[in-house]
């Protein structure tokens, strides 16, 4: 029987971690392979590491850093942030990575998707989509470059663009909800999932083990990312990563996955 | 001492961190000259299976891996789409596989999954070992390991799929003939139970019948 994974995604800016709240302010919380150590111990079912200066600074990826992250995981790693090339993603893939997340270069260049699916096989290619609200409006936009860009384009046509690419999976990232710990923006989910029939994962504002059981109890077979709510604690954010234990896990998934 | 076959493709380090934790030593093989000593192997992988083909011939080593495996019975284990090209050939590509197990590789038909499908395979899933076959040995009841794939090993042979899983429909999850093991899902990247399955594979003995 397959399960519903539960992913921290972990940002990386001038070297450390931080975590943002709506793609700003970014607070330092530690450490990227001390994290990822930890998350080890915690024995996370995937993790995600994005790169949030790569894409902004029109920089190469850090191979030396997703190297050593490759090699401390235990779990599967997805890594995102600066791939614009398949030469660029075939030197990621052969550090060791599982997956790779591209974002803004698919909707500059959405047949870069095809080509790198071709390389790695399109169980390994993974679209991030950065979505926004409209104001005033019940439409959702793409936006790019750590929610600086619009790009105009509405998340479920190209979400089923990039389906017919070959993408492996699509993450769900609500610009909106980012750090705001009040939970995930259902509305913008429950407009792609049906659409779809690649896995999902969501992120953005998962505040409490009750926004991931709350998912998991209505979509089931998911992915349930978050930010935040693995790196803080308490009211008053203090920085500690953490995670459900085997025992919380269980019982969380079992509270709310109906098969 | 076993030798990971680096050919461009798969985790090498995460297996070699796997066996350090163990203190098993291993070798990372990158020309045939670094198969010289090796008594077990690993053949990793991620990725498309001609792709995965390509380096592989590319390696230098194809022969030697052969000779290895084939004539001296070495023990080898492929992983992920290094046991999809174990196979004969594959629907995902056009190149020939290496043949060490009789079977094709084929896509999941998503029509007979459950619900609304969803492809790639991806995620932790519970695994069905058969016939006590030592790879799985004192594993927990329902093992669950990390998958990532579309296409899965269809064993001409069934007496060579030794543990299977449930997506849609009941896949061989591992294969194993004589000497050739495989296993689809990622033990490198299974927590407990992925590094009690790689210390099997160590302590495992191939007695050539």
């Amino acid at each position: 029987m397959l399960f519903p994974r539960i992913i921290p995604c972990l940002l990386v800016h001038n070297k450390g971690l931080v975590k943002t709240v709506k793609f700003k302010d970014p607070k330092y919380v530690g450490d990227p392979i001390n994290a990822v150590k930890i998350f080890n111990e915690k024995e996370v079912d995937e993790i995600m590491v994005v790169d949030i200066d790569a894409s902004r600074e029109n920089r190469e990826p850090d191979y030396k850093m997703i190297e050593n992250l490759a090699a401390e995981c235990r779990m599967p790693l997805c890594y995102g942030g600066g791939i614009k090339t398949v030469e660029q993603a075939d030197r990621i893939f052969s550090l060791g990575v599982e997956k790779i997340a591209i974002s803004s270069i698919a909707l500059e260049d959405p047949t870069l998707i095809n080509r790198i699916a071709e390389r790695v096989g399109n169980q390994s290619v993974i679209i991030v989509l950065d979505v926004k609200k409209k104001s005033f409006s019940s439409k959702y936009e793409i936006w790019t470059h750590n929610a600086t860009k619009n790009t105009g384009k509405d998340p479920l046509e190209f979400a089923k663009q990039c389906e017919a690419l070959g993408a492996g999976e699509i993450i769900i990232n609500s610009i909106d909800h980012d750090g705001v710990m009040k939970g995930y923006d259902l509305t913008l989910i429950d407009k792609i999932r049906e659409s779809i029939s690649l896995p999902m994962t969501v992120l953005g504002g998962a505040g409490s083990l009750d926004d991931i059981g709350g998912l998991i109890k209505k979509y089931g077979i998911i992915g349930v990312a978050a930010g935040s709510l693995f790196v803080f604690k308490g009211k008053y954010k203090a920085v500690l990563i953490n995670y459900p234990n085997r025992i919380e896990k269980e019982s969380l998934i079992s509270a709310n996955f109906l098969y | 001492m076993i030798a990971i076959i680096n050919y461009g493709l798969g985790n090498i380090s995460a297996f070699a961190n796997v066996y350090k934790r163990l203190n098993i030593p291993v070798t990372i093989a990158t020309r045939r000259e670094d198969l010289k000593n090796s008594e077990k192997i690993i053949l990793p992988g991620v990725g498309a299976f001609d792709h995965a083909m390509t380096l592989l011939q590319k390696s230098g080593m194809r022969e030697t891996l052969d000779e290895l495996v084939l004539e001296k019975k070495i023990p080898v284990i492929g992983i992920c789409v290094g046991m999809q090209i174990l196979a004969n050939s594959s629907e995902e590509g056009v190149l020939p596989g290496l043949g060490w197990i009789d079977g094709v590789v084929k896509k999941f038909d998503s029509l007979l999954i459950k619900h609304k499908t969803r492809l790639p395979h991806m995620g932790w899933n519970t695994i069905k070992p058969l016939n006590g076959n030592g790879l799985f040995a004192s594993l927990p009841e329902d093992p669950r390991f990390y998958f990532l794939h579309s296409y899965y090993f269809h064993c001409n042979n069934e007496v060579n799929t030794v543990a299977n899983t449930q997506y849609g429909i009941e896949f061989a999850s591992a294969v194993n003939s004589e000497n050739i093991y495989g296993v689809q899902f990622h033990p490198e990247k299974s927590h407990e139970n992925g590094i009690h399955v790689l210390n099997n594979f160590a302590n495992l003995n191939y007695v050539i019948s």
